[in-house]
């Protein structure tokens, strides 16, 4: 039983990579494990956490639910291809060290890269608009406090003070629950 | 959670797509987002042995806008469906499908095939009566949504079809719709949802009432509730018909006592939520302007 | 810097994709999976692994017949206690009978997980289903049996007393008795488990890396499994992607395989836990019933509270009966009663084993006492506060015992607190006195909103010890390591600021290195919120010998008094005269007299070099060469942190949906090494305590079937779903450790669902009794 193998080249934070897999193989897998990129992460393997994100032509996509035949040819961005090339962190990264938006970090590469194409689109988000963005990304460690409080100090809309009072401002009540929309 | 092996076939065009599948019978898979799909492979649920994969297929990638609705390609990704369809009601309901990075990727024509009783579009096309285009070697033909959905996560797609698109009727002038549910998480299949559409005639008195209810049945539920909103203050009554028209199971998230009652609830909100928006006056911002593409 | 809420240095790696967790690791090593049983209960009849053998790749298929001696053995028991007199643990591959869904049952080995996955699923595995035990009250009844030679299915049956609660309750004014229910949950952590394990044929050695919190003691497991000596043995904890308890147990079956296969492959393997393994095959906390009476006097002061808990330990005991000790211990909360006794049944069924998650047993004991605390003011209608504040241990009752043995062994002594501040701290914070008036609004708009609240105390840093070694390299490079490992928790941030702080070095000098065993070879674990109690002091201690030894060295070549000597920014000076000063790494040069010189800085310490006198040995009796220090702290018993939570919730009255309108955390963990680490600690305790007050629970069906193995059906919240945390600290210093701190870790969740409890009653009117609680559930309630 010898499975067919594919040649498969991706372009991978700007840099053209290709390795040889069988078509079966999760993009996620590809990365890490054919190419050598363990930065992207893998917390389900079935669409949930959102650990495994990376940008595809800079839209964040799960690469867990990908399969690297099928995106053979485009461009992957991955968590080691946010930080300038000298090291210099990109400012998402940047703000989560700040905020201490990260514990154990195994979520991060995924928020990272969420947040980054999120900040692209909409440089200036609302608090609300910063938890539909990130609202697809679990984390375990953080409660989520300091990950929005370093979303909210790179938007554009959010008031210093604002920023100051921590997750956002504090007229604005989060809650949880169950939504209704 | 590895998927099984599978033999791949990547078409380039509709023809080659056919084929694989005529090829492939009842072996055969497409792979379209792969947001429902490889889950499943990836769980060891499915385990097709061809997996005709149309991502490469880009005649299939359209979104139309045409005089009476909007035509989705197969290969329409929800995240530019709800930007740019200029369809109110399908913008209302993708809001609510899952995440944006999985909106990115899922396409609203696999969310119709994987027919999903918790998803929100079945429920969407079903209330608007559009319906699915299908093709396979043998020919082309028009699935009303009706008769589309068949049960739970079957749709009535033959071995060897591919759904090629779907069309999302347009609304008329002096009409309103409206989307809600209650998921237990923000993203979640719903545990109850209801897309209503409302029309007015040019006295502002209901012509029109329907709910497509999703999450209650093993298919899109869709009523005409008409007769109760014409009679005004009845609006108890449809509730009360809802409510019994509902055929919802329990499982480990609501119990079907539960889902019947916020059946209800979301009804009486997304009727009068539509109603209001039919009644107000200014361009109808419900119409889908006339052309071709999108962006 | 100690004290100062400095950024993290372990960020930039994990920020930019250089974390190394476990599956990171091993790139070319072989994968292993395995068959795991679908029954709950079974016996198996057959394995037939001929479907297998065809897969391409497949490198071996091992059953419970294929373990040699010990690797075949049952899984140690690691904490046996004397009540628990019936403990049972599993083999690492089962044998004759499986008593979970999930247990493994057949083990293979394959090019990459991909193959090995194709392999298993081609092995065929024959059961007869036996009946099938599942929930507290169907073990209780033992109508069934888990183990065929554990009558009643009771594991452990276990007294905790002081005076006669009985006779107190029946001599009351007041007697209240319920029930209380706290369903599964589990910790959870993102990254699942996983081993990976290199063996060194020339050399006989094996080194293992693995995802868990105790690599010293999962080293001491696997030689004594493969009966290999220590020394032979590396275990290294990598990056860990989130533990919150459950990779405290070992040596899961899967640690001792994968090293027993590499070793006899001869090749590297690799085991990475996937979500669905997670969920049937590691571990789950949290179910208990309670049942309660209390008796009080017309101030609703507790004179006597008896309380019977029956605990799901699930199929087997490896980490023995610590949950419900600790639950029976720390019921008592802030309080002192009249009389308590606490009787614990804990109860085998066939479902995944229970260990310790983040809070371990405080959220229900917690939950019980607070619980209690409502319903007393209920019925007396007085404020719950004051119900609350009635039975406060005071200020000045400290150090105070309460009377009953805690999970460490030791006398159950608090050290010191402030709980009337603590109350006081946290009503005004949530605005307690002001919520009349809120809800007035709120019910004139037609909602529905509720107030609750919640305190605990907690123990933490639980011995028996930890142990820390600093080191200055001849660069000044200054080198901590300690045996516990980290999960997220900041280490390698603290500890630096800890021995930056006692070294008088900048922080940027100093490197942290936890959880392997090169470095450091005794340690107990990171668990009981204990990890910077306890190597945060043996560090400190063994800082300031290094401190002691580089002044002595300094003073020698300074020609100075060592006590005048100060260290400050890498340089030892002699205090008022900063131009006398020798850097701190030209004392670790010196404190190494050398024969060979390797640098320019290393000639000074050869023998024609150092000035020292002819007639005294170059290592003074006593004496060892190298700039090192090295320390242990053991405590004499824990030191107890504490804290009060309140909450502000709404609840839909037309859907039932809750939400938590405002969160606030008032806590006190004594001196605050960073106080973002710690806030962060809590936030992330909280989050945890929501769900599980909220949203997860694990859906066992009467065939134990785990019903929802998946992120999709398993609720774990997203941002959307957590509150803004405000937070307020108090900082009551612990006498017992010189840092003066207490633990951080697990606090914020273990209140929680008490508090959420309490405030949705008071929304709705109505007794909760049972958490975690959905809309549905609420739905229900409210038709009865
Ligand atoms: C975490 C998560 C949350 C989600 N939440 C929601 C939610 O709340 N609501 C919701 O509606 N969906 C949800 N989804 C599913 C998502 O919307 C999917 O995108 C959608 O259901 C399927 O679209 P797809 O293009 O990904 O289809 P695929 O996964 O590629 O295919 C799904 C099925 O449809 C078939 N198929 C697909 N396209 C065609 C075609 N053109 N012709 C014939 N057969 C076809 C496939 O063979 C397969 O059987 C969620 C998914 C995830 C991972
Ligand atoms: S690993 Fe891809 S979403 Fe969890
Ligand atoms: S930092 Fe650990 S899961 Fe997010």
């Amino acid at each position: 039983m010898n499975e067919r193998v594919y040649e498969i080249g991706l372009t991978v934070n700007g840099v053209p990579r290709s390795a040889t897999a069988p078509a079966r193989r999760l993009l996620s897998d590809f990365l890490r494990h054919d190419l050598g990129l363990t930065g992207t992460h893998v917390g389900c393997e079935h669409g949930v956490c959102g650990c495994c994100t990376v940008l595809l032509d800079g839209d964040p996509v799960r690469s867990c639910l990908t399969f690297a035949i099928t995106v053979e040819g485009r461009e992957v961005t991955t968590v080691e291809g946010l930080a300038d090339p000298d090291g210099t962190l990109s400012p998402v990264q940047q703000a989560f060290q700040d905020s201490h938006g990260l514990q154990c970090g195994f979520c991060t590469p995924g928020f990272l890269c969420t947040v980054t194409a999120l900040l692209r689109d909409n440089p200036a988000p609302t608090e609300a608009e910063v938890l539909e963005g990130i609202s697809g990304n679990l984390c375990r460690c953080t409660g989520y406090q300091n990950i929005i409080k370093a979303v909210l100090s790179l938007s554009r809309g959010v008031s210093r003070t604002a920023q100051e009072n921590g997750a956002g401002n504090a007229t604005t009540q989060r809650g949880s629950g169950d939504h209704v929309r | 959670m590895k998927p099984p092996p599978f033999d791949y076939h990547a078409p380039r065009t509709l023809g080659e797509a056919l084929d694989a599948l005529a090829e492939a019978g009842g072996d055969g898979k497409v792979l379209a987002g792969g947001q429902s799909l490889i889950p499943l492979l990836n769980m060891r649920l499915a385990a097709p042995g061809q997996l005709i994969d149309i991502n490469r297929v880009a005649a299939l990638d359209t979104l139309v806008r045409e005089p009476g609705g909007i035509r989705v390609g197969a290969l329409a990704r929800h995240s530019r469906v709800e930007r740019s369809s200029g369809h109110p009601l399908l913008r209302q309901a993708l809001r609510h499908v899952a995440h944006p990075a999985i909106r990115n990727r899922g396409t609203v024509v696999g969310s119709l095939a994987h027919a999903d009783p918790a998803a929100e579009l079945p429920a969407v096309l079903a209330v608007l009566g559009g319906w699915v285009e299908v093709a396979s070697v043998s020919g082309t033909r028009t699935i009303p949504a009706a008769s589309f959905f068949a049960g739970p996560l079957e749709s009535a797609l033959l071995p060897g079809e591919l759904a090629v698109s779907a069309f999302f009727p347009s609304l008329p002038p002096r009409s309103g719709s409206a989307f809600a549910e209650l998921a237990r998480r923000h993203g979640d299949y719903a545990l109850a949802g209801v897309a209503a559409v409302v029309e007015l005639d040019a006295s502002g008195a209901v012509t029109s009432a329907r709910i497509g209810c999703l999450g209650v049945a093993a298919t899109p539920l869709v009523l005409d509730l008409t007769p109760y909103l014409m009679a005004s203050g009845a609006f108890a009554d449809a509730v009360a018909y809802v409510r019994e028209r509902a055929e919802p199971d329990g499982d480990i998230h609501a119990s079907a006592g539960y889902r019947r009652h916020l059946l209800g609830l979301l009804a009486a909100r997304t009727l009068s939520e539509a109603h209001a928006t039919a009644s107000s006056p200014g361009p109808s911002a419900h119409r889908i302007t006339g052309g071709t593409t999108d962006e | 810097m100690f004290g100062e809420p400095i950024v993290r240095v372990e960020d930039p790696r994990l920020l930019t994709g250089q974390g190394r967790y476990l599956d990171d690791l091993g790139r070319g090593a072989l994968a292993a999976a395995f068959v795991r049983s679908p029954y709950a209960h079974a016996r198996i009849t057959g394995i037939d692994v001929d479907g297998a053998l065809d897969v391409d790749g497949l490198v071996a298929v091992y059953t419970w017949e294929d373990l040699p001696g010990r690797v075949g053995e049952p899984l140690p028991l690691l904490i046996p206690h004397p009540a628990l007199t019936h403990g049972r643990t599993a083999y690492p591959l089962a044998r004759d009978v499986v008593r979970h869904v999930g247990e493994p049952v057949v083990m293979v080995v394959a090019r990459d997980r991909y193959l090995a996955e194709d392999a298993a699923g081609r092995i065929q595995v024959t059961y007869q289903p036996l009946p099938v035990v599942v929930g507290i009250e169907k073990s209780a009844s033992a109508e069934y049996l888990v183990h065929d030679d554990v009558p009643g299915n009771v594991g452990a049956f276990l007294v905790q007393e002081v005076g006669d609660a009985p006779a107190a309750i029946d001599a009351a004014p007041h007697v209240l008795e319920f029930r209380l229910d706290i369903e599964r949950s589990a910790s959870m952590p993102l990254e699942g488990r996983g081993v990976y394990a290199r063996w060194d044929a020339d050399d006989e050695s094996l080194r293992v890396y693995s995802s868990t919190q105790t690599s010293t003691s999962v080293r001491m497991a696997i030689a004594a499994k493969l009966g290999l000596p220590p020394a032979k043995v590396e275990v290294i904890a990598p990056d860990v992607g989130g533990g919150f308890g459950v990779k405290i147990v070992h040596p899961w079956p899967e640690e001792v395989l994968v090293p027993w296969a590499a070793r006899l492959l001869n090749q590297e393997v690799k085991w990475a836990e996937d979500r669905r393994e997670h969920f049937v095959s590691s571990a789950h906390e949290r179910g208990q019933v309670q049942f309660v009476r209390v008796g009080f006097d017309d101030e609703g002061r507790v004179l006597g509270l008896d309380v019977k808990i029956l605990h799901d330990h699930g199929a087997y005991t490896p980490y023995g009966i610590i949950i419900p000790i600790i639950t029976s211990t720390q019921l008592l909360g802030p309080y002192k009663l009249g009389a308590y006794r606490a009787e614990v049944t804990s109860l085998y069924t066939n479902t995944l084993i229970v260990t310790p998650y983040r809070g371990a047993g405080r959220p229900q004991g917690v939950f019980c006492m607070e619980r209690t605390m409502d319903r007393i003011a209920a019925h007396l209608h007085l404020d719950r506060i004051d119900v609350r504040a009635a039975n406060l241990i005071q200020p000045d009752e400290f150090p105070y015992d309460q009377g009953l043995i805690f999970q460490d062994g030791r006398p159950l002594i608090y050290d010191s607190g402030d709980y009337p501040a603590l109350l006081r701290k946290a009503r005004d914070l949530i605005g307690w006195d002001s919520f009349g008036s809120l809800r007035a609004v709120a019910t004139a708009e037609g909602r529905r909103i509720g107030i609750g609240f919640a305190c605990y105390v907690e123990g933490t840093g639980v011995g028996p010890y930890e142990g820390g070694h600093v080191e200055v390299d001849s660069s000044g490079r200054v080198h901590v390591s300690t045996g516990l490992t980290s999960q997220g928790q900041g280490h390698q941030t603290v500890f630096a600021q800890i021995a930056a702080a006692e070294l008088g070095v900048p922080i940027s000098d100093v490197q942290v290195t936890t959880g392997d065993t090169r470095r450091f070879g005794y340690a107990v674990g990171t668990f009981a919120s204990r990890a910077a109690v306890m190597s945060g002091n043996a560090i400190a201690l063994a800082c300031r010998r290094l401190k002691e030894k580089a002044l002595r060295i300094a003073a020698e070549a300074l020609e100075a008094d060592p006590r005048d000597l100060e260290i400050a920014d890498g340089q030892v000076y002699v205090r008022g005269n900063p131009s006398a000063s020798i850097p701190l790494r030209t004392v670790a040069v010196l404190s190494n007299p050398l024969r060979y010189a390797f640098d320019e800085e290393a000639q000074r310490a050869t023998q024609f070099a150092t000035g020292s006198s002819p007639d005294e040995p170059p290592i003074a009796p006593g004496e060892e060469p190298g700039l090192e220090g090295k320390d242990y702290y053991s405590p004499v018993r824990s030191t107890f942190a504490a804290g009060a939570h309140a909450a502000i919730v709404e609840t839909d009255p037309d859907t039932a949906e809750i939400r938590i309108l405002r969160y606030a955390v008032v806590h006190d963990c004594g001196r605050l090494i960073n106080p973002r680490i710690v806030e962060g600690q809590i936030h992330g305790g909280v989050a945890q305590g929501i769900a599980g007050a909220l949203y997860e629970k694990m859906e066992y069906d009467s065939d134990g079937q785990l019903l929802n193995a998946s992120f999709m059906d398993f609720l774990m919240p997203y941002a959307t779903e957590i509150p803004r945390i405000e937070i307020d600290h108090l900082e009551t210093p612990s006498p017992l450790n010189p840092l003066g701190i207490k633990g951080a870790g697990e606090a914020g969740v273990i209140p929680v669902s008490a508090v959420i409890a309490s405030a949705i009653e008071d929304a709705e009117g109505f007794e909760i009794s049972a958490m975690p609680i959905s809309p549905d559930d609420l739905f229900r309630l409210r038709r009865h």
